[in-house]
């Protein structure tokens, strides 16, 4: 039948010439191109004492962010967990009791708030559904570990340090 | 007398034995950072300065590792198949002419452990003997992927023995002898180096070792992406590292039986114009016959990570069909030509 799009091509497959049916000149082209290869800058880069750039839009691991004030901004609602295609978020909400407006922004907040990195696909997804722009995937890789449970990261871990002043 | 000469060899056993060992170790390091290099990457650098002592935390994990036998094998011959995969490999390098003779005082040393006359013969004999390691693991190991493999390796070794058997007779018809002691003796300089006169010959040899060592392209034993490990696949802690020794070792007993054969053995281009004493004529020609070794490991492991495996149809295609036509047509072009030259280049 006709081509419609006009861009087939009929490849034919010629029997090999006795060159190329001896396979040593193609063995020894082979060589030749493996062996430049030796002299090639090495594309290897040392990981722990040297990182490969990451990008602007580079999804890392996840921090918990605090407001200008120094406040977490989470507040426990949950639409993240809800995002979350891999069920990786759990988080337990409590109430913020008086005198503790210096630390959360909101009167709801996560008393506990965990994100198994074993599950997690950082897809970023609940970055995306937070109302309260409380998460952000900007950390560093996930580091290898023993444990599964060493895995699970709380409150201790996700929470951005609190501001300095 | 007697316990001088008894002690001289028994030095040179060890000393071969330790550097057969050496050699072999740090050819895993060279194996890995060769394909790091020809992959453009740096390969292992952290144990030591530039990755030197990897090879000795590899075997130190080897023996740390757990050793299990699988319930349903054959115990006895689990073991015995890794040991004489070693014992054969080692043993090949008795005849081989590491250099000339060392002179002291009025004691002659020859560098060669046992000058016996079928010298070649006894090179083939023990080569056909390391099949038996792989089949008799591959075998006690009770699994089909092992099976598959040891059958694969004996059918593999087998048919690639002919043609070098059939490489070797060409080559011999033209050095007479059949001692490696004799045949590395006549090629002194660099112009009566055998490959020289038997190039064909020596083609069909380097394939064949290829296939003997169980290199890639014809690692088909062990391919790893068909037969999970093939013969070795049950096999952990340092028996698998005797498998894998085992194979470094026969490369390197190769290498130095095809330097000897083809590349002149321990003699080096101008080595009686040099006008230097006897002895040290000799340790220079260890030294060249040690580079043509490495060199001929290099090649095995540049090879190793440019050329794709065969299949298995190809590989016995090219095994009977093509390799041992041309050994063939090898001895006959040898008999013309040594006709052609005894009468007209008198
Ligand atoms: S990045 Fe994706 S998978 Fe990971 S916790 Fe967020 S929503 Fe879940
Ligand atoms: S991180 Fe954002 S989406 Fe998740 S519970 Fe907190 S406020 Fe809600």
């Amino acid at each position: 039948m006709e081509s419609l799009s006009n861009r087939k091509k009929v490849i034919e497959q010629k029997p090999m010439t006795l060159a190329e049916r001896m396979y040593l000149p193609a063995i020894a082209k082979g060589l030749a191109i493996t062996f430049r290869h030796m002299f090639k800058k090495k594309e290897t880069i040392f990981y722990p004492e040297q990182e490969r750039p990451i990008s602007e839009n580079w999804r890392g691991l996840h921090s918990l962010k605090r407001d200008e004030n120094g406040k977490e901004r989470c507040t426990a609602c949950g639409l993240c967990a809800l995002a979350c295609p891999a069920e990786a978020i759990t988080m337990i909400a409590a109430e913020r009791k008086k005198g503790e407006e210096h630390l959360y922004r909101e009167e709801k907040y996560a008393a506990v708030y965990e994100v198994n990195m074993l599950r997690c696909i950082f897809c970023g997804l609940c970055e995306e559904a937070c109302p309260k722009e409380a998460i952000y995937l900007d950390g560093p890789f996930l580091e290898a570990d023993y444990l599964r449970k060493d895995f699970i990261f709380g409150k201790d871990k996700l929470v951005e340090a609190p501001l300095k002043s | 007398m007697e316990l001088a000469f008894v002690i001289e060899k028994f030095a040179l056993v060890i000393v071969i034995f330790m550097i057969s060992l050496g050699v072999a170790a740090y050819s895993t390091l060279a194996e890995r950072k060769i394909a790091a290099f020809l992959q453009g990457r740096v390969g292992p650098h952290r144990a030591g300065w530039g990755g030197m002592f990897q090879p000795l935390a590899d075997g130190a994990k080897m023996f740390f590792k757990e050793e299990i036998i699988p319930t349903q094998s054959n115990q006895f011959l689990f073991i015995a198949g890794p040991s004489l995969a070693l014992l054969t490999a080692l043993i090949g390098s008795a005849v081989i002419p590491w250099g000339q003779s060392l002179t002291f005082g009025d004691t002659v040393v020859q560098l060669q452990v046992a000058d016996i006359n079928v010298g070649i013969l006894y090179i083939f004999g023990v080569v056909s003997l390391g099949v038996y390691g792989i089949m008799i693991g591959g075998w006690a190991s009770n699994n089909k992927f092992s099976l598959m493999g040891a059958i694969r390796a004996a059918s593999q070794n087998i048919s690639y023995e002919i043609a070098m058997g059939l490489s070797i007779i060409a080559l011999l018809m033209v050095t007479q002898s059949l001692s490696l002691k004799e045949i590395a003796a006549q090629q002194s300089g660099f112009i009566n180096w055998n490959v020289w006169a038997q190039p064909l010959g020596f083609l069909i040899f380097i394939i064949c070792a290829f296939a003997e060592c169980n290199r890639t392209p014809f690692d088909l034993p062990e391919s790893e992406n068909e037969l999970v490990g093939g013969y070795h696949t049950e096999y952990s802690g340092m028996k698998l590292g005797g498998f894998l020794f085992a194979e470094y070792i026969n490369m390197f007993i190769s290498s130095a039986v095809m330097a000897t054969l083809y590349f002149g053995g321990y003699n080096f281009p101008f080595m009686n114009d040099l006008g230097l004493p006897q002895n040290i004529i000799t340790l220079i020609g260890v030294l060249f016959l040690f580079a043509k070794i490495f060199f001929f490991i290099f090649f095995f492991m540049w090879v190793r990570w440019t050329v794709p495996r065969f299949r298995y149809d190809q590989l016995m295609n090219l095994g009977w069909k093509v390799l041992i036509p041309l050994g063939i047509a090898n001895i006959v072009l040898t008999g013309i030509w040594i006709i052609v030259k005894d009468t007209y280049f008198k």
